[in-house]
């Protein structure tokens, strides 16, 4: 098993790295201009100078930890992370509620969604103008992008997954005779769960594509400002740095959101690994 | 066998829809006696399905009324347990939970729901799956769940809408088996849908045939032959030959009915 995974990994390995040969050999030859296209090396030096502290030791007074994530990359990805989890908590707390109502009420349902389909096609980038007029710059206008931008994805999920129970465990809950509470809390929200995960997912995603964006345009750290910084020094292989970790960190998410999901949803079936 | 336990009384049921009304059931009458065990046997659209779940609750007669033990009908609950040809486990739950469910609704404390739990995972041969998920049970297994389910609720009425109808010949057998024996134990009133002809003479007490549209009682008949009973025998095949007729008159209905719909 452990024989067969690395086995896939060495597989997965193969084009990258003939990828950044190539890359290396162009850079090295000196076909392109290192300010257009600065060679892998200097890529990845360029990462460690970001990721390592920038003071020595000896200078922060004795706190090793606080040394050792003190580097500019470090900050700046907690930073992002910070943006994005506020954001998205914020998003997602309004949006579940609301979902879950919309969904069990057609009142409520017929009340809101005109609503909610007209401001749900407004990419949360349109949102910026307002954003910076609202709130100024730092953080409070990030994390209203963020939260708008997961906002609509776990809505529109939550309520389709409401409204997709199947009747059948609705029947056979009133058989064994669930009150309404009961019905709603322990049979239509856990089957509502597999629908409300989806939408937290791309609300996820959302909310990372949304603070890199807003870091570009109302913050002064993170990994969005940071780039952007970078393109005005022509510091190209500090952009492209930030970009691989910036595809890093969107990657950890990823993987740790599909974690998250496989052990709610350990119960459902065609759902693996 | 007791007093009537459930009353069906001048039941009516029409279904409508946009540009038609379906009568499912017209002027019902029948009593069940507690303890009997009783197949409604008939093609799909006679109305044994709409019949059950007027006596479930799910769906209330247009007219007339259905009591059990003398107390009329108004919804679903758990003194007429169901179960459901699809299962209609919560995949959430695992198998222990779902057997339990029924049990915390009525306010059971835990160490009394245990109890019963670990019993009847023992009764039906689920004790290895305590803890898993539907998911990971044979259509067979799921259905033992599903039957353990209801009877954790103790209820003395039980319904069932062609429970086995998805299951595979040899499983079938076996939890007919298994369900003759719990019905021989606990005395429970079974309402047992199928369209099976071969099932309801294994089964039952008593077979009723209902009509196709409207679903009316064609015919009412006690199976007089002891248990277990043997599918290869003279008296069976005569009893099945006679009621593969019968069901055969009202699937050609069925049958024709559907010929005038395409042609219409």
């Amino acid at each position: 098993m452990a024989k067969m995974q690395w086995r896939e990994i060495g597989a997965g390995m193969v084009v990258p790295v003939v990828l950044i040969a190539i890359w290396q050999t162009v850079s090295a030859l000196g076909w392109v201009n290192d300010h257009v296209l600065p060679s892998p090396v200097a890529v990845v030096q360029r990462w460690m100078a970001y990721l390592l502290p920038q003071t020595a030791y000896a200078e922060t007074g004795g706190n090793w930890l606080r040394w050792a994530v003190s580097g500019e990359l470090i900050v700046d990805a907690l930073g992002s992370m910070y943006r994005v989890v506020v954001g998205f908590a914020v998003g997602a707390l309004l949006a579940l509620p609301l979902g879950l109502l919309m969904g069990a009420s057609p009142r409520m349902y017929a009340w809101l969604n005109p609503l909610a389909q007209v401001l749900r096609p407004i990419p949360p980038i349109a949102y910026i103008p307002l954003a910076i007029l609202w709130f100024g710059l730092g953080n409070p206008p990030a994390i209203f992008l963020i939260s708008i931008g997961a906002f609509f994805p776990v809505l529109i999920n939550t309520i389709a997954g409401v409204r997709h129970v199947d009747g059948i465990y609705l029947r056979a809950a009133r058989n064994l005779g669930a009150s309404q509470r009961t019905l709603f809390v322990r049979v239509i929200l856990p089957a509502a769960v597999p629908y409300i995960l989806s939408g937290v997912r791309i609300g996820i995603g959302t909310a990372f594509i949304v603070v890199i964006v807003s870091e570009m345009i109302a913050v002064n750290n993170g990994l969005g400002f940071r780039i952007l910084e970078a393109r005005e020094y022509f510091w190209s292989d500090k952009i492209i740095a930030g970009m691989i970790t910036i595809g890093m960190l969107g990657l950890a998410i990823d993987i740790g959101v599909n974690k998250l999901n496989n052990y709610l949803l350990r119960w459902h079936r065609g759902l693996e690994h | 066998m007791g007093a009537a336990n459930i009353v069906v009384k001048d039941v009516n049921k029409v279904f409508k829809t946009a540009d038609r009304e379906v009568i499912a059931l017209k002027d019902i009458q029948l009593e069940i006696p507690r303890g009997q065990f009783v197949c409604l046997l008939g093609p799909s659209g006679c109305g044994k399905s709409t019949l059950l779940n007027a006596m479930a609750g799910f769906s209330l007669p247009s007219s007339g009324t259905i009591t059990a033990d003398g107390k009329p009908i108004t919804g679903p609950g758990p003194e007429r347990g169901m179960v459901f040809q699809e299962y209609a486990l919560f995949p959430w739950m695992t198998v222990e939970k779902n057997i339990a469910f029924g049990l915390e609704i009525k306010g059971m404390a835990q160490t009394d729901i245990d109890a019963c739990v670990t019993g009847l995972l023992a009764k039906l041969g689920l004790t290895d799956f305590r803890s898993r998920f539907p998911k990971d049970l044979s259509g067979g297994m799921r259905q033992r769940v599903a039957i353990a389910r209801v009877l954790a609720l103790d209820s003395p009425i039980l319904l069932m809408d062609e429970p086995f109808g998805a299951l595979d010949a040899l499983t079938r057998r076996n939890l007919q088996d298994e369900l003759l024996r719990i019905w021989a134990e606990t005395g429970k009133t079974v309402i047992f849908v199928t369209h099976s002809i071969e099932e309801a003479i294994y089964l039952s007490d008593r077979i009723i045939v209902m009509t196709y549209r409207p679903g009316t009682i064609k015919r009412d008949l006690l199976v007089d032959l002891p248990r277990l009973r043997d599918p290869s025998s003279p008296a069976f095949n005569a009893l099945k030959r006679e009621l593969g007729q019968l069901v055969m008159e009202e699937q050609q209905r069925h049958h024709d009915s559907e010929l005038m719909a395409a042609v219409d």
